[in-house]
């Protein structure tokens, strides 16, 4: 195969799961089924993972394919398909243009070993002890996901609400305004701080990210060095030029001692095409002659002080954890006034089966917050507790879990929320609503309200007769599922006279029982006036 | 600021462009008064539709309401992300049915919206009326961002003296609100005047300052509905206004079209089996002058087909 047309390939393949990936993760039209998206997302390494162990089904053997092609073609998954990866080619491909002048880009770097391992070890040690914490700071598809959400989203809001404005001026009613209703500075916060991370090393250094955080990459590092392709320099060819090395942006290029570092190349065949003696070729390694670096001795080293190093960060995050969760419970969810409410638990999503069980697999890639069309899903700060944090929770001031709508579960490409059948999804409690009677209109101000009742889908919030001919609510735990639409509809500020407290393992509600059928009228009777 | 000058300006301009259509509603009174005898027409056993036609056909039909080039609005309620025969919105074959009588009637425009309690893309679309409104050539537009909201001022209210309404209510030549008869857990009953609720955009107001009397002082706006058609076919009995279950709702087949709120409502409540009185916005709203609630005084068609 002609050597330029593998780079080009791999520039298209990448820019399609680059744009399709970006496109679910900022779609405020909810364009594309959960089908769809399922599909565009089903290869994204670790959310296939997680969702793996949680359902063991073929749905979620993405990671698998992924195993068997880096194991065949190196890491093609870094260079085309994880888009946070992209996302640094074109970081990287804009910074080439401005600074075009200066051709020398890349250098080859010596490999940060060591953190790379530990960057690998701590994400599944925590999860081996129960929490998705570090994969969700680390996860790079996870992390384009906020990317996108908090960026790149709101620009695509922008522009609608533009466009939506010329058309109304002209009386057109054909794209209708959006608004996002909500703006959480915490996790927007965090989400800079990786952006810039990211971005900087992207715009210095082409792929240093991917080699030397990303534990993906790491990963499929270990692999890739055994793949059955491989980027290999003839030795007989090669003038040790550099040439390649400057265009190598994984920096794995030794040109000295005629070497790739394979455990870092992403193969994104630049190199291929820059030699001038057509000395790289992109071919089956095994029988052939590659020269190895020889840091053994030194390694064994290493692997001592890393030990140590591992045991230490795992005890530092678990006292962070234990910290956290006695933070959690001071946190007042609403501003002052007559009395102040006090929620224990966040609302986790239904088909989450449990705020514990969803803090130990959700990584935080908002796929569910932008998919959500009533935006109740936002990012959390400390409401989940510091092992939660960035995970989406229902955010009832914002908005309420649409009764007939699970589409946070059909897309969840990580399981931390499971899809499940509408009629089961209407029964799932996800927490319980409580009534605070002091700061209810009707008690305080002695006129009609029932917002809540008015909202409430299975009329777990009903009106019960109070003063005169007032009526009041009242809460039947049973019927509730925690949906939320009573606490987004109560009008009294600064606090709610009614608010859901999440189940920290969701129930099953009651059907509503106390129905009566109505019977058809007959509509030959005269009328009653 | 700026968009809202724009708006003004554009309001303007368009007056003066088109004088007629601004004093449509001038027209359409004078005109209306010759042509039609009855305050109510209240219509039994007959599909939405079919109802609807014999009913405006007993007020010299729709030409009576809309003239040509008219721009009109239909308010229909489509709160709920329900479907259609759970009586938590219109029913859309009515809201059908209306919009190709303004069209009928020489109307340029035709403009649905709600401010929908449930998500409005799902509602505007499981409800049916989307589907229906644009097969009859409508245009269906949202209500769920506030930047569509105009301040005005409600100089009659009593509680309520501002508020913040759809531009296409103050844009409108003709207002045909198409609510329809639910039972509500906060006001016992909603039909034409609550159905107006879904017009302004901060309802939560409305609810902390005394509901009823917020309701009828939105009565007294100074852009009324022109006619008020009010669904009662499914009727949801219980459980209002979003319904649990299919079992909620009535068969009642029935309809009832009167250009006065106050006497939609108190018509609607006695179809219902309440007394009108015992509905607080519509006594408020009787003694306040914002329509007749006393049935007895109305010239009313009733039609059972």
């Amino acid at each position: 195969m002609n050597n330029s047309l593998l780079r080009k390939i791999r520039i298209v393949v990448s820019l399609i799961f680059f744009i399709t990936t970006t496109f679910l993760l900022i779609d405020i039209y909810g364009t594309l089924s959960p089908s769809i998206s399922n599909k565009i997302i089903f290869l994204q390494f670790v959310p296939s993972v997680l969702k793996f162990i949680t359902i063991f089904s073929v749905t979620a053997v993405g990671f698998l394919i992924i195993l068997v092609v880096t194991v065949l073609f190196g890491r093609v998954y870094c260079s085309t398909i994880c888009p946070l990866g992209v996302f640094q080619d074109v970081v990287n491909w804009i910074s080439g243009k401005i600074k075009r002048r200066n051709k020398r880009r890349f250098d080859f770097l010596r490999e940060q070993k060591l953190l790379r391992n530990v960057l690998l070890a701590i994400p599944i040690v925590v999860f081996l002890f129960g929490s998705t914490l570090a994969i969700n700071l680390l996860d790079p598809y996870s992390i384009y996901g906020r990317f996108s959400g908090n960026f790149f989203r709101p620009i695509l809001v922008r522009a609608n609400n533009l466009t939506a404005f010329i058309f109304e001026s002209f009386k057109l009613y054909m794209v209708y305004p959006y608004s996002l209703k909500v703006f959480n500075l915490i996790p927007f916060i965090i989400t800079v701080l990786f952006f810039v991370l990211v971005a900087t090393m992207a715009w210095k250094k082409g792929r240093l990210y991917c080699n030397t955080v990303c534990p993906v990459g790491t990963l499929l590092g270990y692999i890739s060095k055994i793949s059955l392709f491989k980027i290999i320099i003839n030795q007989e060819e090669c003038l040790s030029c550099d040439i390649c090395a400057n265009e190598c942006k994984s920096s794995c290029i030794d040109c000295d001692n005629k070497t790739i570092d394979m455990s870092r190349c992403v193969v994104c065949f630049n190199c291929i095409p820059s030699c001038p003696t057509e000395g790289i070729t992109y071919s089956i390694s095994y029988g052939k002659k590659i020269l190895k670096d020889n840091t053994s001795a030194e390694q064994k080293r290493i692997d001592i002080s890393k030990r140590e190093f591992l045991s230490k960060t795992t005890l530092y995050f678990l006292s962070l954890s234990t910290l956290a969760a006695q933070v959690q419970k001071k946190i007042i969810v609403t501003k002052p006034s007559t009395k102040p409410i006090f929620r224990k638990s966040a609302v986790s999503p239904p088909g989450s089966t449990g705020v514990e069980k969803f803090n130990g697999k959700c990584t935080a890639c908002h796929l569910c917050v932008s998919s959500c069309p009533t935006q109740v899903l936002q990012p959390s700060f400390l409401e989940y507790g510091f092992l939660g944090i960035l995970q989406p929770r229902m955010d009832n001031t914002t908005g309420f879990c649409n009764f007939e709508c699970k589409i946070c579960g059909d897309v969840c490409p990580t399981g931390a929320i499971l899809p499940s059948e509408l009629e089961k999804k209407k029964l799932t409690q996800i927490g319980k609503a409580k009534f605070v009677k002091d700061n209810c209109v009707v008690q305080t101000q002695k006129t009609d309200c029932g917002a809540c009742s008015e909202h409430c889908p299975t009329k777990a919030v009903h009106m019960i007769p109070f003063e005169g001919t007032l009526v009041i609510p009242e809460v039947r735990d049973d019927y509730c599922i925690g949906c939320g639409a009573c606490e987004y509809a109560c009008p009294t500020k600064p606090y709610k006279a009614i608010y859901v407290e999440g189940s920290r393992w969701h129930q099953v509600a009651k059907k509503n029982v106390e129905l009566k059928k109505q019977e058809a009228v007959n509509t030959k009777e005269d009328f009653p006036f | 600021m700026d968009r809202r000058n724009f708006l003004k300006t554009g309001l303007l301009a368009g007056a003066s462009l088109t004088v007629p259509g601004v004093y449509g509603n001038y027209f359409t009174k004078s005109s209306k008064a010759m042509t039609a005898n009855y305050d109510l027409i209240a219509i039994k056993n007959g599909e939405p539709e079919v109802m609807f036609d014999k009913g405006i056909e007993q007020l010299g039909g729709m030409k009576a309401f809309v003239k040509k080039n008219q721009k009109v609005l239909i308010k229909p309620n489509i709160g709920w992300d329900v479907s259609p025969e759970r009586g938590g919105n219109t029913n859309p074959k009515l809201v059908k049915r209306i919009i190709e009588h303004c069209y009928e009637a020489g109307a340029k425009e035709v403009f649905v919206f709600d401010h929908t309690c449930d998500d409005w893309r799902r509602s505007y679309s499981n409800s049916g009326i989307e589907k229906a409104v644009k097969n009859a050539g409508g245009k269906i537009v949202s209500g769920d961002t506030e930047n569509y909201y105009q301040s005005v001022s409600v100089k009659d209210g009593k509680v309520l003296t501002k508020a913040k309404v759809h531009e296409l209510v103050l844009d409108s030549d003709v207002i045909i609100n198409v609510p329809i008869l639910k039972s509500h857990s906060s006001t016992r009953l909603t039909v034409a005047m609550k159905n107006m609720m879904g017009v302004v955009w901060d309802r939560g107001y409305w609810h902390r300052s005394d509901l009823h009397q917020c309701i009828a002082d939105y009565g007294t706006f100074s852009k009324k509905p022109t006619l008020n058609v009010v669904d009662a076919y499914y009727v949801m009995k219980q459980n209002g206004p979003r319904g649990v279950s299919i079992d909620d709702v009535a068969l009642m087949k029935s309809q009832i079209i009167s250009t006065d709120m106050v006497a939609s409502d108190a018509a609607a409540a006695k179809l219902f089996g309440l007394e009108p009185d015992s509905i607080l916005y519509i006594k408020i709203a009787g003694s306040m002058g914002v329509g007749k609630k006393d049935l007895s005084t109305l010239n009313i068609k009733r039609i059972i087909l």
